[in-house]
């Protein structure tokens, strides 16, 4: 016997519960919320977070884009959208700007997001505080009683190994003067663009059992002290070999011909979108 | 003239399980040592009245069991006070009861206004923490955002507790027991804090750090004037630091006064023996 599989996988009971659990994370922002992480046909850790948000979210009209660090073709981005559709039959889009919901893993899209669009990042370890507390209700204390020293430790510690905060993704945010969050491995680069962003920002952790929220419009700072103020990563005359972009996140990547060291975007659909409006300016140029 | 104490406990009592009707009154509680026979409940403070004056040391002993560190627990907020107040005299939380306020306001009480060595380092230290971490993490709770000054902060106290500077960097799991309590008095004294608790703080050192750590203690509060409240089970180490002392026996206040008053004309059976076992 054959089944007709539910709209967007997950039964209603479930994507009720899950669209609870998001109004939650809403209401307070940058508070992880647990859920029951329901058993997907994807394995824990692969993005079931994200995946199980976008599916209680997802309506017919939705146009969905999803990202894996940047790229729209690779295995993981590409199984999530093809699950997506084969059970909503929903538009699925590259283009940032025609996406009404995108799921993405570890990166936030140069283009900038919009009120009407909602981002749904995928993550591993929502507890900022883990490394320095290992049991999970002393950490939802520490949460409680607003004692942040542990995640301000981490960083004191890695200046003193290295002279500089070494948090290559992943560091943590306060939001909203409250909360501190892991904004999920996203670079530094992409931390300042969760600072009153317009688009809703929802963080899932399916392994975890933990949703958390930026509501549009929210305060979101990157921990510094003092007298090591947050940097992103540097690149400094340094642009994709493709597109020539120098104001976004770039890949290193070695020239296997020359043995050059060479950039490219890592959002590869900026990149393309890039590529193709110059080549229509060429075009434009030559009919006139 | 009556000075203010700057630390005032009354009336604390702490019980492990409920009690039964025939332990729950104050008097005559037909309790083998702190223990109830007939239900099992254990009380481990009963009716604790203390006063912590300014600069002073106040010395608690008593045998194991006496409800030495359970009293220390309840005061720095390890754990939950069965009933009783405490008072502190500080402009923002006069006449607060301490044990009251929020878990949010405690905290800011143990960040902001003591400072705790425990027996075992473990449980104040970060092991896996650079040392000069660990005494940053005090310095980060009580407000500190300054990367240069907590780094000098810590150097400082660190020279002030005979740690080489460059093991600064190294984590406490690789010193010896002496120099990870030394680490944890550091730490300790880091955003100076009024009052400090010592728990038990050189048992199970060797006679040389333990000289080191209590010439370290004396010093600290002839330089910085902190009052501290010392918990031990040996009389040297009371006769020493402290200038008045509570004796424990059960979970009760059996006798206090004058260390040397103490020592040398014991009024409690208990406390005479005590005092006649020192070699």
């Amino acid at each position: 016997m054959k089944t007709k599989p539910h709209f967007a996988f997950l039964d209603e009971g479930s994507k009720k519960e899950i669209r609870r659990t998001i109004l939650k994370a809403v209401a307070i922002p940058g508070y992880q919320v647990p859920f029951a992480s329901r058993e997907m046909p994807i394995a824990r850790g692969w993005g079931t977070g994200g995946l199980q948000i976008t599916l209680s979210l997802i309506g017919k009209e939705d146009v969905l884009k999803v990202i894996d660090q940047g790229a729209d073709e690779s295995v993981n981005a590409v199984s999530i959208k093809k699950l997506v559709q084969s059970t909503t039959g929903v538009e699925i889009t590259e283009q940032t700007a025609d996406a009404s919901l995108i799921q993405s893993r570890h990166r936030i899209p140069e283009v900038p997001l919009t009120y009407k669009q909602i981002l749904v990042l995928q993550v591993p370890m929502p507890e900022p505080l883990r490394v320095y507390e290992a049991k999970e209700y002393k950490t939802k204390m520490l949460h409680a009683e607003q004692e942040y020293s542990g995640a301000w430790l981490m960083l004191f510690e890695q200046i003193m190994k290295y002279g500089k905060t070494s948090t290559d993704a992943d560091h943590p945010v306060y939001v909203n003067d409250r909360y501190v969050m892991a904004p999920s491995p996203i670079p530094r680069f992409d931390n300042p663009k969760m600072n009153q962003s317009e688009a809703l920002i929802l963080l899932g952790a399916g392994r975890e059992k933990k949703i958390y929220a930026i509501p549009p419009f929210t305060d979101v700072t990157s921990l510094a002290f003092e007298d090591y103020p947050f940097a992103k990563e540097d690149f400094t005359n340094k642009h994709c070999y493709l597109c020539g972009a120098d104001d976004v996140f770039l890949d290193e990547l070695i020239d296997e011909h020359s043995g050059e060291t060479i950039y490219q975007c890592n959002d590869t659909s900026y990149c393309m979108e890039r590529l193709n409006s110059n080549q229509k300016e060429e075009v434009g140029s030559v009919d006139a | 003239m009556h000075e203010q104490p700057l630390l005032s406990v009354q009336h604390l009592n702490k019980q492990f399980g409920s009690g039964c009707s025939k332990c729950t009154q104050l008097e005559n509680r037909g309790l083998t040592k702190n223990y109830c026979p007939n239900c099992g409940t254990i009380y481990a403070c009963q009716d604790i009245s203390l006063e912590l004056y300014s600069g002073e040391i106040l010395g608690v002993v008593g045998e194991s069991g006496s409800g030495k560190s359970s009293l220390m627990k309840c005061l720095y907020f390890d754990s939950d006070v069965t009933s009783g107040e405490a008072y502190i005299d500080d402009k923002e939380l006069k006449g607060k009861n301490l044990f009251a306020l929020s878990a949010q306001r405690k905290r800011y009480i143990r960040n902001h206004k003591y400072g705790m060595v425990y027996q075992n380092p473990v449980h104040g230290l970060k092991m896996n923490f650079s040392s000069i971490g660990n005494i940053a993490e005090k310095l980060i709770a009580a407000g500190n955002r300054n990367v240069g000054e907590m780094e000098a902060i810590g150097k400082s106290l660190l020279e002030k507790v005979h740690i080489p500077i460059y093991r600064m960097k190294e984590e406490p799991q690789h010193f010896s027991g002496g120099m990870q309590q030394r680490v944890q008095i550091a730490k300790a004294l880091s955003n100076n804090p009024p009052v400090l608790f010592l728990d038990e703080v050189t048992t199970g050192l060797d006679l040389s750090v333990q000289a080191d750590v209590l010439d370290l203690i004396k010093n600290i509060q002839r330089e910085l004037g902190i009052s501290m409240l010392v918990v031990s089970h040996d009389l040297a180490v009371i006769r020493m630091l402290a200038d008045r002392t509570i004796v424990m026996l059960n979970g009760k206040i059996i006798e206090q006064g004058l260390t040397d008053q103490i020592l040398e004309d014991p009024a409690h059976a208990y406390t005479q023996q005590l005092v006649y076992s020192l070699l």
